[in-house]
């Protein structure tokens, strides 16, 4: 880590947070440290989408932004979603699909940021949203590893919640170009 | 009314078990709480990182550590030469431990590339980091033993310390020939029977050394308390065990050690090895500093343990008819640098696979377990049965496959049925078993049966292959769970387990079998674990012995609980305890002879094997004898457990028991694999699985049916993608998530399980295990699809695009 530090703020969770740090001290730590303990680290290679956040409420990979780059923006952890993340949650746990729960939280913050998007995409385009394919869901998730469940029940979960938020699609309609794999 | 009823006719009655309870700890883990080891460090802790060996066998010469101690912030720097010369393992095992004592926290020697040279603790990660790379290492490099079928009687000998120690003879320790353990076990005459035998199987087959891969890396932290102990947090499936671990390994007395267990980001049996709590309780111990270590993954998967690399040779001989009359299996398996769960795992590669067909007149099952220069082998859920199944199930597949026989068929001609006594499994009794049922509803599931087993699609080719598998419920005789249950004020109760539930839910399940016995809601049953200073003992988590063992050990504390109750309450009534009832809510008191039982009532089974279990049967008696009369008196349980925890006459009542089982029962499983083999690339991808579990009486099924849609993901990874390796002079290559690839959720089909439950007389409720079952057809199953697509029979794991297109020998 880089020796000479860096004033930094950004709003954490709608409170603005000020501190003087590396420069290419991650975002991941940086959270960690002021509490946000929710954030997971579980590789270190951008693999696991563990340390899942929203900048700008975009979701990203903590452990790969430094906070030279977060400096001045918005992030948001699943602290900061509570009662956003209640509903999918409830989902989750009616599954059982959360099992240890340690990669539970980076999950949410991609699955909400999934459905933030669905909806954002279609109203630039002027259309209806509606709800996407399981095959597209799989593809924006598929850097959210999880090893206990085998994807099965969180699928379920996911089909589930999402069905809740979203009209389904008239039969034999592709769903395709919402979303494709944009998730982290 | 209801009460307390442990056989099959009334399982349809039982309200709490089967439910599908939520998790009591998934709102919390859900809104990303800091429940983990890592979220709960205490302050000003000092961060231990550790020095691992660039050799994979090498002496240290001489060690400078001089210059990293003049690190800003280091506060300490520990060699081979600080440590106590005192040998342990860190297999999480009962003792006296079956693995061979030969570990010191740093050893002069290090034995593998990632074994541990120095500890460095430091007020920074940063510091750490720095002083790590001054420590200056003068090492006199020696061959390596790297090639496991090369280890035994090598001239390298990997363990030649003095003071290594062996706890059991019946091990057959071989050290100065690096073999860690062998054996033999035989049944019947071996020669006669394949002298009968038309067509003889005769294959070697080749499991890789996996990674458990969970996504909470290995961590600790530690810490004095006020009474001068030491406190260690880990990430742990066995806090018992560690606790013998870090006193042994410090060399003070166990009564200096309280270990405790936080939520657990998944474990599946990496977990039952102590991995660096020895570290930072060293640290902490010098020092008298907390002290945390955090392994990265790279240190998880190149310096921890793994799944033990194995090499069976099987010979099956069977009848033209698809008769199996004949097995032998010789399984080779690759302990790495240190013994922990060798002498076990590989038994469980035969013990727990040539059982399936039982009806063979002969098998011989006979094994080495051997040192080399690589990662030690430690647990891995299916623990030496998966690689064991691979080979046995892969073995009958091909022999359908040359007889030209349906490989469902071959199964049910040849499956083990109840009744029957194993010969290579302890000639343990089989009381409960489905797999007949669980592999003809699998057919069912996939339309097996309108099914072709290769089909051309055009660019690809679609096979269809099949897998049995069968595990143990808890270690026989060996395992030991006891819980603690309390009624307390207004009338909850507290259920303290010293089983870890580390993500599989047993906290819910233990709470449910207490539920269901006292007749209350799940959400009454307040469960604590694992302290082991408050904590009963239970030996952990692993052989699939939770839901088992220590729900029978709940059942039988609520037996005593609801004893207690009862005689506590005929007290303040002023009635005899054999004429009282509690039904949940409340305690009825009847007039007398009321709830006499006749001596012709229809009695409950038993297997008599649990004398306890009487006292669920008398109850049970009773409440059948329960009349229409309406009681002559009653108290609510509010009222009695106010008075119990009053002065006066109060008795604040716990009930204690334990379980131990002089049996295993096994769950079953049955696996079918559809999958697509691409024609140009080979790449080969699940279309469809399909499984049906006997996992006795299902207790929750959500949890149950999470428990097997993971194992088969498990599964699936180790069949397709799991693929450890090493380079020529020892070094593991895959040593991150980039190159090590677990399965995304792109790889995984859509699963499908159901139950088939049997009816275990020695469970609880009913009930076997489900834990490490699930994880062991889709190795199999896939092969043999992959097989019927290509005509490639992948006898060694991980079937990559190549070994599926060009077959396994083509770049030979």
């Amino acid at each position: 880590m880089s020796d000479k530090l860096m004033d930094i703020s950004i709003t954490l969770n709608g409170k603005k947070v000020a501190a003087s740090v590396a420069p290419d001290m991650s975002l991941l730590a940086f959270v960690r440290e002021q509490g946000c303990k929710s954030v997971k680290c579980a590789c270190e290679t951008t693999n696991c989408g563990l340390c899942t956040v929203w900048l700008d409420g975009r979701a990203v990979l903590s452990c790969a932004v430094p906070m030279m780059r977060a400096n001045g923006h918005d992030v948001t952890t699943l602290e900061g979603l509570q009662a956003e993340s209640a509903d999918f949650a409830r989902c989750m746990a009616e599954e059982g699909a959360e099992q240890c729960g340690f990669c539970s939280p980076g999950l949410i913050m991609n699955v909400l940021a999934m459905e933030r998007e669905i909806r954002d995409r279609a109203a630039e385009q002027g259309v209806e949203h509606v709800m996407p394919s399981d095959e597209d869901m799989d593809s924006y998730l598929a850097g959210n590893l999880c090893r206990c469940t085998g994807y099965t029940s969180q699928r379920r979960a996911i089909r589930r919640y999402m069905a809740s938020r979203f009209p389904s699609l008239p039969e034999g309609a592709a769903s395709c170009g919402l979303i494709v794999g944009e998730g982290e | 009314m209801s009460m307390i009823v442990t056989r099959e006719a009334e399982r349809a009655n039982l309200e709490r078990i089967g439910e599908r309870t939520v998790k009591k700890d998934a709102a919390a883990l859900l809104s990303g709480k800091p429940l983990f080891t890592n979220d709960l460090v205490p302050a000003d802790t000092l961060t231990v990182k550790i020095l691992h060996s660039p050799y994979a066998f090498a002496r240290i010469r001489d060690i400078d550590t001089s210059r990293a101690m003049k690190v800003p912030g280091v506060a300490a720097v520990y060699t081979y030469r600080d440590v106590p010369d005192r040998r342990f393992t860190l297999a999480g095992q009962s003792y006296p431990e079956a693995s061979p004592y030969d570990r010191l926290i740093l050893d002069e020697v290090v034995r593998y590339v990632g074994d541990e040279v120095a500890i460095v603790a430091a007020e920074t990660d940063d510091a750490a980091d720095r002083a790590l790379k001054l420590i200056k290492v003068d090492y006199e490099v020696m061959e390596p033993v790297l090639d496991f079928t090369q280890a035994k009687g090598n001239p390298v000998v990997i363990h030649t310390e003095d003071n290594y120690h062996v706890n059991g003879a019946w091990i057959n320790n071989d050290r100065m020939n690096n073999v860690v353990a062998s054996g033999l076990s035989e049944h019947g005459d071996l020669d006669a029977a394949f002298a009968e035998c038309d067509i003889v199987v005769d294959e070697t087959y080749h499991t890789l050394a996996d990674a458990q891969a969970m996504m909470e890396t290995f961590r600790s932290f530690a810490e004095i308390d006020a009474y001068g102990r030491i406190t260690v947090t880990s990430s742990t499936q066995v806090p018992f065990h560690v606790r013998r671990m870090v006193a042994g390994a410090l060399d003070i007395p166990q009564s200096r050690v309280r270990v405790v267990k936080p939520r657990i980001g998944g474990g599946f049996g990496a977990k039952q090895s102590g991995c660096n709590e020895i570290f930072c309780a060293f640290v902490t111990y010098k020092t008298g500093r907390p002290s945390k270590i955090i392994y990265t993954r790279e240190e998880t998967l190149a310096s921890s343990n793994s799944r033990h690399e194995m090499q069976m040779h099987v010979r099956l001989g069977a009848k033209n008819d698809g008769t199996i009359v004949a097995i032998d299996l010789h399984t080779l398996s690759n302990q790495g640098a240190y013994g922990e769960h060798g002498p076990t795992t590989v038994g469980l590669s035969g013990h727990k696979s040539l059982p399936l067909y039982n009806h063979a007149k002969a098998s011989r099952f006979s094994f080495d377990v051997v040192y080399t220069n690589t990662m030690p082998a430690g647990a891995y859920r299916g623990y030496g049965a998966t690689q064991g199944l691979f080979a046995v199930e892969s073995a009958v597949n091909e022999l359908a496959d040359r007889l030209g026989m349906d490989p469902c068929e071959v199964r049910l001609k040849n499956l083990v049925t109840p009744g029957e006594r194993l010969a290579q499994y302890d000639d343990n009794e089989l009381y409960s078993c489905n797999a007949a049922e669980c592999l003809r509803r699998a057919m069912d599931m996939i339309g097996w049966s309108d099914k072709p087993l290769v089909r051309d699609l055009g660019d690809r080719v679609r096979g269809l292959g099949v897998a049995l598998s069968m595990q143990g419920s808890a270690i026989a005789k060996i395992d030991i769970a006891s819980v603690d249950l309390r009624v307390e004020e207004t009338g909850f109760y507290t259920l303290s387990i010293g089983a870890t539930d580390m993500g599989t839910g047993c906290d819910t399940i233990l709470a449910q079998f207490a539920a269901e016995a006292l007749r209350c809601d799940t959400d009454r049953i307040v469960v604590h674990g694992v302290d082991t200073d408050v904590s009963p003992f239970d030996t952990g988590s692993y052989a699939s012995a939770s839901t088992y063992l220590t729900g029978m050990a709940v059942l039988k504390a609520s037996e005593k609980l609801i004893a207690e109750l009862r005689a506590r309450a005929a007290g303040f009534m002023g009635v005899n305890v054999d004429d009282v009832l509690f039904d949940g809510e409340e305690l009825l008191a009847y007039a007398p002879g009321t709830l006499e039982v006749p001596d012709d009532a229809d009695r409950p089974e038993f297997s008599g094997i649990y004398d306890d279990v009487e006292a669920i049967a008398r109850s049970y008696h009773m409440a059948q004898a329960a009349p229409d009369a309406e009681p002559i008196a009653r108290m609510t349980l509010t009222e009695l457990a106010n008075k119990l925890v009053a002065g006066g006459d109060g008795d604040c009542l716990t009930a204690h028991a334990a379980a131990s089982s002089p049996t295993s029962p096994p769950p079953f499983m049955s696996g079918i694999a559809e999958v697509d083999v691409d024609k140009a690339t080979g790449k080969v991808t699940v279309v469809d699985y399909v499984s049906v579990v006997d996992c006795g009486t299902v207790v929750n099924e959500n949890l149950a049916r999470v428990q097997a849609e993971g194992g088969i993901g498990q599964g699936i990874g180790m069949a397709l993608t799991e693929d450890v390796q090493y380079d020529a002079r020892g070094r593991m290559r895959t040593r991150s998530f980039m190159t090590y690839k677990v399965p995304t959720r792109l790889d995984i089909p859509r699963v499908r399980v159901e139950f088939a439950p049997s009816y275990e007389p020695t469970g609880p409720f009913g009930a076997k295990s489900i834990g490490e079952v699930v994880i062991n057809t889709p190795s199999p199953a896939i092969a043999s699809a992959v097989a019927h697509a290509t005509g490639h029979y992948i006898r060694t794991l991980p079937i990559t695009p190549e070994k599926a297109l060009f077959g396994e020998d083509s770049g030979k």
